[in-house]
């Protein structure tokens, strides 16, 4: 990562304007959203507009003939190119010819992709933008820092020195007094603009319409005044039917900024007339800058079916931190590190794709159901070929790749580590490694390794088994988590074998990007796991649960690797993370808890990959009710820890804000016990809880379970 | 519709109108219904004058031919408010305190207004002044989107405008402002009977 862009995420990190303004967003934003949806069946509204959307990414070429014939029809001029210097040409040209000193524009992201402004300008025609955020930012030549709210960055102070300096001096900070000298000054702009440039939201081919959609009303201003109007319309905008207007607009107003409907919806099919009755100049530019080659990604398609409505940034743990003027270029956050790296190149995603920690939280709000955690490892994917692994990573990669080594490499540093090591925990580590225990301590290396422990366990054989895969954390740092694994299951009369050729489930390989690297520790881990024939392959930590369960298909299948499905597809069947299989056996009363036991309050902590991508929330819960604990909720308990596997080692200055989130909201329950089921989130939460000195216990679920048990 | 209504037909009429009414309001929309048009009239002229509505500019009214002023003695109402305006222009419009048009279709499920707006009177009226009286007759709530597409579609008309509450900002600072670039307020009348003059 470049020095540049490490100050740029500390700079963000030390604005309170921005991460207070971000904060307060993001958290107000989960509630209003589920209240603006309800009476609303959101899955069902985003299966449409996927599937919609998915349909025309899949015709964009004959949707564009038929909307281009269609409103040509009524009298629209279409100007279709792929290039966006033409679209820059054929706008100056258009106005050269016309005479146009002024144009008005509203909200247009396809105009700022293309850097319109500043060319037009060069040229020496007034380009004014209308909407209230945008003009905030043009008057600072800034960028939006999110594609929704582009000034949010901007304290009201900030914007009245920023009206005093470039347009009327004396502008007090007082909010509806700048929006009434925003009115003011524009209003004579919009009457005097000789053309007005628009975006579309939706460009439906069967009937030829544009689909704008704003709450200012700048957009119906600059449709009715100036004598031309021009829309630039990206051609993913572009749905077949007039009836799938309806789930887009069902979901973006709800889903961007929590309304039902926006203040005002405008459909043009055709030129209307001029306030002198002339005719309208309707001019329709269909922009296609990569958006068909995307469309012909097998990947990459998905995210043809955004819908611009930013959700995934308003609940991206990350961005609420950073803002889109680190997380983004043009076009911001999750959604936004994709569309750069295909309307402005892939190298341009390199550093803003680093900043996703992968925690699945988009998914759960998009609309247009894009993969967007997905997609970002696609990139990173993409360019860790592109441009080779720094030696470091191919250092570290190499020994990962090497059991042997790996594990005769962590041994060693548990004796190293002696002097650091205290109460189990690691506090300090000198020079360089320092920032990793800078907001939390680290657990230090066990003495004897679960695999180790594994051996000395007496079992009694049984016919029922299931094999279990510790993972790196519970293998080496957390032995204790394997042993209550063991009693568990033991307690169901399954026995459990630990296969020893196990070796890293290639997670932080796959997370940087490194295939190649997380297929082989794929290959290791079926070969040990299918040795032996066992009912369960049994894991405690939900990130190894997903890549046995789901990431090795997914490697092979990226790789093309096909001649290693049919084993990952074997093993993937048996997988089951420790809470379902706990759940299972006891409702079919294999398992009983002790009777009667009152222990108290408890919070619970979900795991990004258990939640999202397992689905798995209510079972730890309810096997904690029943073992006589009550459940305490904390605030946004599903948002992710700053942990991220070797996120928080990439990235600590992120890291440790989240972590102190989530510090802070499992504080305010008043329970003097968090649980969880990842290993991972244990090790992030249980050294933050250490370095902030609150006596509250951070354990596994296994552990709790493993002692209420009869 | 003329009244009166069969019962249930009423009914039905009223529970759709009270959730078109709570959703207009919770957009900051205001929400008058009057049964005849002579009671509409009386309405918003007396709004016009409460408004201080004059003949000089920034104090003008303006008000877009629609079918509601059929049979309607326009001539009289101007003469109760001076500076109402029959003609529509870009200037007049821009110089008017209020705006006045007939919408053709209101939605319950979002408190929304839909109209044809090729014809740009209808558009300058209720852009250009910071108030936005609206007409409509009040059986022509249709309870969401699908019903109002099978009322009004792109095949009738070029320029379609849904109008939801006043215009809105939350840009500076996320807090909400009412009466950016269009209106800052909305006031809409509905009338059960347009046929009835006087």
């Amino acid at each position: 990562m470049q020095k540049e862009f490490r100050e740029k995420i500390n700079t963000a990190l030390h604005n309170p304007n921005l991460t207070g303004a971000l904060g307060r967003f993001s958290e107000a934003y989960r509630i209003s959203r589920e209240k603006a949806y309800e009476g609303i069946d959101f899955e069902a509204v985003r299966t449409q507009i996927a599937d919609r959307k998915g349909y025309a990414a899949a015709h964009l070429d004959e949707l564009a003939d038929r909307f281009t014939r269609n409103i040509e029809a009524r009298g629209a001029k279409v100007f279709r190119t792929d290039d966006p210097a033409k679209v820059r040409e054929y706008i100056l040209h258009l106005a050269q010819q016309n005479g146009v000193k002024t144009i008005v524009k509203s909200k247009s992201m396809a105009s700022e992709e293309i850097h319109l402004n500043p060319f037009l300008e060069k040229a020496g025609i007034e380009v004014r933008e209308t909407d209230l955020g945008e003009w905030i930012i043009q008057l600072a030549g800034q960028t939006p820092s999110h594609m929704v709210m582009p000034a949010i960055h901007m304290t009201k102070e900030e914007v009245a020195d920023l009206f005093s300096d470039k347009v009327e001096q004396g502008q007090a900070p007082d909010i509806p007094k700048l929006v009434k000298f925003a009115r003011g000054k524009l209003r004579t702009k919009f009457l005097s603009a000789e053309m007005g440039i628009t975006g579309a939201n939706i460009a439906v081919a069967e009937t030829g319409t544009l689909v704008i959609i704003t709450n200012e009303g700048n957009a119906r201003l600059v449709t009715t005044l100036p004598k031309i109007h021009v829309a630039i319309v990206g051609i993913e905008k572009l749905m077949s039917d007039f009836a799938d207007v309806v789930p887009v607009l069902t979901a973006l107003p709800r889903s961007a900024t929590a309304q039902l409907l926006t203040s005002y919806v405008t459909m043009i099919s055709g030129p209307v007339p001029n306030t002198d009755g002339s005719p309208k100049q309707l001019h329709v530019i269909l922009m296609d800058n990569r958006r068909t080659e995307m469309s012909q990604d097998p990947k990459f398609k998905e995210a043809l079916q955004c819908i611009r409505c930013a959700s995934c940034l308003n609940v991206c743990p990350v961005f609420r931190l950073v803002g889109g003027h680190v997380f983004g270029k043009v076009y911001t956050g999750g959604i936004g590190t994709i569309l750069t790296a295909w309307f402005d190149a892939l190298k341009a995603s390199d550093e803003i794709q680093s900043l996703c920690i992968q925690c699945g939280n988009c998914t759960q709000v998009c609309p247009g159901k894009v993969p967007i955690p997905d997609l970002i490892l696609e990139l990173r994917r993409r360019l860790a070929v592109e441009k080779g692994q720094t030696l470091a990573q191919k250092a570290i990669f190499s020994v990962v790749n090497n059991r042997r080594l790996f594990h005769s490499m962590l041994r060693t540093a548990s004796l190293a580590q002696k002097p650091l090591a205290k109460d189990g925990f690691i506090r300090h580590l000198p020079f360089f490694l320092s920032d990793m225990t800078e907001f939390r301590s680290l657990p230090a290396i066990a003495d004897v390794p679960f695999r180790d422990k594994f051996k000395e366990i007496e079992q009694t054989p049984q016919k029922e088994k299931a094999a279990f895969y510790s993972g790196c954390l519970i293998d080496f740092a957390y032995p204790e988590m394997g042993e209550a694994v063991v009693k568990i299951l033991n307690k169901a009369g399954i026995e459990v074998i630990f296969p020893e050729g196990q070796t890293c489930c290639g997670a932080p390989a796959r997370f940087s990007g490194a295939y190649e690297v997380a297929a082989q520790n794929a290959k290791d881990n079926i070969n040990a796991l299918l040795e032996q024939d066992v009912e369960y392959v049994v894991s405690a930590c939900p990130t190894c649960t997903v890549a046995l369960k789901q990431d090795f298909i997914h490697t092979f299948e990226s790789l093309e690797q096909t001649d290693s499905l049919p084993r990952a597809r074997e093993l993937a069947a048996k997988v089951v993370d420790l809470s379902t299989l706990v759940k299972k056996l006891v409702d079919e009363g294999r398992l009983t808890f002790k009777e009667g036991r009152q222990l108290g309050k408890v919070t619970y902590h979900d795991s990004c990959h258990l939640k999202r991508t397992l689905n798995v929330s209510e079972q730890p819960r309810e096997l904690l009710t029943k073992a006589g604990y009550e459940i305490s909720e904390m605030f946004e308990a599903d948002m992710c820890c700053g942990m991220g596997g070797s996120y928080s080692l990439k990235l600590p200055e992120i890291s440790a804000p989240i972590l102190e989130r989530k510090l802070t909201n499992i504080k305010q329950t008043g329970a003097p016990l968090v649980v969880m089921d990842c290993p991972g989130c244990v090790m992030q939460i249980r050294g933050g809880m250490d370095k902030d000195g609150a006596a509250i216990k951070v354990e596994h679920t296994a552990q709790r379970l493993a002692e209420e048990l009869e | 519709m003329g009244r009166p209504q069969p019962e249930t037909g009423n009914c039905l009429m009223t529970s759709i109108f009270d959730t078109f009414k709570l959703r207009a309001e919770a957009v900051s929309a205001e929400v008058h219904r009057f049964p005849r048009k002579a009671a509409a009239i009386d309405f918003i002229v007396g709004y016009l004058q409460a408004a201080a509505v004059a003949d000089s500019p920034q104090s003008y009214a303006v008000w877009a031919d629609c079918p509601f002023l059929a049979g309607v003695n326009k001539a009289k109402i101007a003469e109760r408010v001076p500076g109402l305006s029959f003609e529509v222009t870009r200037e007049r419009a821009a110089d008017s305190k209020v705006g006045i048009s007939q919408l053709d279709w209101a939605m319950a499920s979002t408190g929304s207004l839909i109209q044809d707006a090729a014809p740009v009177e209808r558009r300058l009226v209720s852009t250009l002044p910071p108030i936005h009286i609206a007409i409509v007759e009040t059986n022509r709530i249709v309870p969401d989107m699908p019903a109002v597409f099978s009322k009004i579609g792109p095949g009738q008309t070029n320029y379609i405008s849904f109008i939801t509450g006043p215009s809105r900002t939350a840009d500076i600072e996320r807090v909400l402002t009412i009466g950016v670039h269009g209106p800052e307020k909305l006031i809409i009348v509905f009338v059960d009977d347009m046929a009835a003059v006087n």
